[in-house]
């Protein structure tokens, strides 16, 4: 499928099995359909945070740019408005950005930046050993929580609805061709598309078995109510059972904020003579 | 005939008065009189007291005296507060619907503003036009003031400062000096405007005093302009990653803030560092510690600034002394952070940001944009390629052919992450410490220190920032040598060895309470004898710094 050459010769270091393998994967075949859509490869930028996510940035040879832990989304956000003509894509963990940079998340919909938002949520802190994140189930027994976590999981969808978010989306690494649709259309998608990807972590959380059970493909849901996306959303809480839906769950227009912050942008050739100006009136 | 005379403007916030003080300065400006006023507030929107002085000098100058000529008070705390500065002859002009029976010249200033069919605000009008009728200055200078400034609205307030005019007698006629006016510029627009001369593209930024009126300014002139990007996001931490995103994407980006904000982005400045991304921050400087005095000023952040970020890695760093100064020197920090691709801080504090300073156009000779070094399109692209001068040539996302890859993990020079080979790790290193060295270099060859005063006294003080402006006509009364470090961050060393040859005794004069400028001097070899310090949130007064030196020296 790779028109281009995405690959690189660097030695990948995820787990057998990890999850994220799936996305590295779906990401590749989006960017190649993209790509035979007429998106020059030149003009895709991935960002990342810190986290096992972060290491796709190793194995893709796009324009990249590795941040800080939490702010995969900030860099993103000024490199979209720095340049509205790139296709900017972020990678973050639910560790990076539901916990560390989850302010930006929320702005980032609030403000229907248009950029991709894939997060790749193993519910746990993977790349730290294991403990538990915003997505892991109460009473998850990690490193930190021998006992079990006293917190709820909090639903990441609901947050990015009524964040603004509009573009919606869950994928599931274990339904790669799925992801991938997912992906271009999160791409064409003029405004903040947001991907939850369930992603099994088979060092600390190995939730495949779980998951291959539970999980169901949205057919015919009406992207534009708020009402049959919450529904839908409620099925589950990312605490206990109950059906899991993947596909897009809500997606409606709106006026992009990279678009608007750039309209009618200028270069002035001499801006000596603006400054003069300026200063005349300064007397 | 007076060399100088100061003005105090005061009321309560809301009342305009620091408009009031504007207009007051440009009035004496046309006059040929150079001008400084510094600006007093507190934090808060309406009630308290705010006041300004104006201080007019046929020289230039960038501090103020505590003693006044002329107290103009719109109420009676201003009058209470302040008439212990007023000299002998000094004058008070009063809004007396609030100030009953005090000698000098009482204007009902509210009920003159109202009978005329004025807003409360415009009442300034009729003080300002009975100042200008003691000062003497012609009626026409006033209207003509009054049309460029207010447009449409002139009118009215043409009027009520008529008003005002009448009202008062000429008292003490001042001279109108035979130079041309300077623009009356504060340290924040300076540095808005050596921004923009460098090449500025995008301005990101989250309020906080003293360096919201950047924001504020450059969202103003880029309604007409409409070059830039101003972006106000959700907070500072997203403010340097974006500022570090639209620099990666290409944009010469610049981001401002005081020392609480500053502080939550330390962790970027590293990341600035590392991934070799070129930023300018500047740092007005606030009292500390947390929240301090949000409206007044202090140098206590320069030890913070100078090794803010966790590693090692270098920032560019300049510490403008004025308007002019923060002019170029934030055009100097522009261009050096793009040609060394690593973040620049420009440290001001608020009495550089918003007092207001004049500035002589000639400055504008002083920047230029200059390019980095851009990759020239031949041959493989690594975004981090070892070369002799440590410097990497710039390509951006968009660039067909390539890929560019930004890191904050060590990488090696295609910027793919690095952990195994310390052959690796020490060389990609070194190819950074490389560049700082030439940047120290480069700093060796440029102004990076002023001697004012006596250049041959064995005695001189040492001064940073907004101190400048009264060190250096103490420094001059005094016949004492007065020596001010422009760049702090790589500091020029040698330069400063010469500066202090032959000196036996040095003293440094800071508005902090540690004595910061001391404790880094002597890091770089320098010992500093003594040190004047204030850390009250205002900035050194003439009379009582000259006190202050008179018993150290």
């Amino acid at each position: 499928m790779n028109k281009t050459n995405l690959d690189l010769p660097t030695k990948n270091t995820w787990c057998p099995g990890c999850g994220n393998f799936g996305i590295l994967q779906a990401i590749k075949n989006a960017i190649s359909i993209l790509e035979q859509k007429g998106v020059k490869k030149e003009n895709f930028v991935l960002t990342t945070g810190i986290g096992c996510h972060a290491k796709i940035v190793d194995y893709i040879n796009i324009n990249t740019f590795y941040g800080l832990h939490g702010r995969a989304l900030a860099a993103a956000v000024g490199i979209k408005i720095g340049n509205p003509n790139l296709k900017v894509l972020t990678c973050s963990g639910d560790g990076d950005s539901y916990n560390e940079g989850i302010s930006h998340l929320v702005y980032a919909a609030k403000r229907n930046i248009d950029l991709t938002m894939m997060i790749h949520d193993n519910r746990n802190f993977a790349l730290t050993t294991g403990q538990y994140s915003a997505t892991s189930p109460r009473g998850f027994k990690g490193r930190s929580t021998p006992e079990g976590s006293q917190e709820s999981a909090f639903n990441p969808l609901e947050l990015m609805l009524a964040s603004g978010a509009t573009f919606i989306a869950r994928g599931y690494t274990a339904k790669i061709d799925h992801l991938t649709n997912l992906i271009v259309q999160a791409v064409e998608h003029k405004g903040f598309s947001f991907i939850d990807i369930l992603d099994p972590c088979v060092a600390w959380f190995n939730t495949y078995e779980d998951y291959n059970k539970r999980v169901y493909e949205l057919k015919d849901n009406n992207l534009l109510s708020k009402e049959d996306a919450i529904k839908r959303m409620w099925e589950w809480d990312y605490n206990n059972g109950g059906k899991i839906a993947i596909g897009v769950f809500y997606k409606i227009e709106k006026p992009a904020f990279d678009v608007e912050v750039n309209s009618g942008i200028v270069k002035i050739d001499n801006i000596d003579n603006k400054i003069k100006e300026i200063l005349a009136k300064k007397i | 005939m007076k060399k100088e005379f100061s003005i105090l403007i005061g009321g309560a916030a809301g009342e305009g008065t620091r408009m009031s003080g504007q207009l007051i300065g440009k009035l004496l400006n046309q006059y040929g009189w150079r001008i400084f006023i510094y600006e007093d507030y507190q934090s808060l929107i309406t009630g308290g007291h705010n006041f300004s002085i104006i201080r007019a000098s046929q020289e230039r100058i960038s501090a103020s005296t505590e003693k006044i000529d002329y107290l103009i008070a719109l109420n009676e705390e201003t009058f209470l507060k302040h008439k212990s500065r007023l000299r002998q002859d000094g004058i008070i002009i009063y809004n007396s619907d609030q100030i009953k029976n005090e000698k000098g010249i009482g204007i009902a200033a509210l009920t003159i503003t109202t009978q005329l069919g004025g807003k409360p605000i415009m009442k300034n009008s009729s003080l300002l036009g009975a100042l200008g009728k003691v000062l003497g200055i012609e009626w026409q200078a006033i209207e003509d003031l009054l049309k460029r400034e207010f447009g449409a609205k002139a009118e009215l307030n043409l009027k009520i400062a008529r008003a005002g005019f009448d009202l008062a007698k000429e008292n003490q006629k001042i001279e109108k000096l035979n130079q041309k006016p300077l623009p009356l510029i504060t340290g924040n627009e300076a540095v808005a405007l050596g921004a923009l001369k460098a090449g500025l593209e995008s301005y990101i930024s989250y309020p906080m005093t003293p360096a919201s009126s950047i924001l504020h300014y450059l969202a103003a002139v880029n309604q007409d302009l409409k070059n830039l990007v101003v972006f106000q996001p959700e907070n500072e931490i997203e403010v340097i990653n974006a500022a570090i995103g639209s620099a990666f994407a290409g944009k010469r980006t610049m981001l401002g803030s005081s020392g609480g904000g500053f502080a939550l982005m330390v962790e970027a400045m590293s990341l600035a560092g590392q991934s070799e991304t070129p930023i300018v921050v500047v740092e007005s400087q606030r009292p500390g510690p947390a929240t301090g005095l949000p409206t007044y000023t202090a140098q206590g952040d320069l030890l913070f600034v100078l090794s803010c970020g966790h590693g090692d890695f270098m920032r560019f760093v300049v510490v403008p002394g004025d308007a002019e100064e923060a002019f170029y020197l934030t055009g100097l920090a522009m261009n050096m952070a793009w040609k060394y691709q690593l973040p620049a801080i420009v440290l001001i504090d608020k009495e550089i940001s918003e007092d207001t300073f004049n500035l002589d156009e000639s400055v504008l000779e002083k920047v230029e944009k200059k390019e980095g070094k851009l990759w020239d399109k031949k041959g493989e692209y690594k975004r981090y390629l070892d070369t002799k001068d440590g410097i990497s040539p710039l390509a951006f996302p968009g660039e067909s052919g390539i890929v560019v890859k930004g890191t904050s993990y060590e990488h090696d020079e295609a910027g793919i992450t690095l952990e195994e080979s310390e052959t690796d790790i020490k060389k990609m290193q070194d190819k950074r410490l490389r560049k700082h060295k030439a940047l120290e270099e480069e700093v060796k060859k440029i102004e990076s220190i002023k001697i004012f005063g006596n250049k041959n006294s064995d005695k001189a003080i040492i001064v940073f920032g907004s101190v400048k402006g009264a060190a250096i006509e103490l420094g001059k009364e005094m016949n004492i040598k007065v020596i001010q470090p422009l760049i702090f961050q790589p500091f020029p060393k040698e330069k400063m060895r010469e500066a202090i040859s032959g000196v036996k005794k040095i003293i440094t004069i800071e508005e902090n309470a540690t004595a910061q400028l001391a404790q880094f001097l002597s890091g770089q070899g320098v010992k500093v004898d003594d040190s004047i310090l204030k850390y009250t949130g205002r900035p050194f007064f003439i009379e009582e710094l000259r006190e202050e030196l008179k018993k150290k020296l």
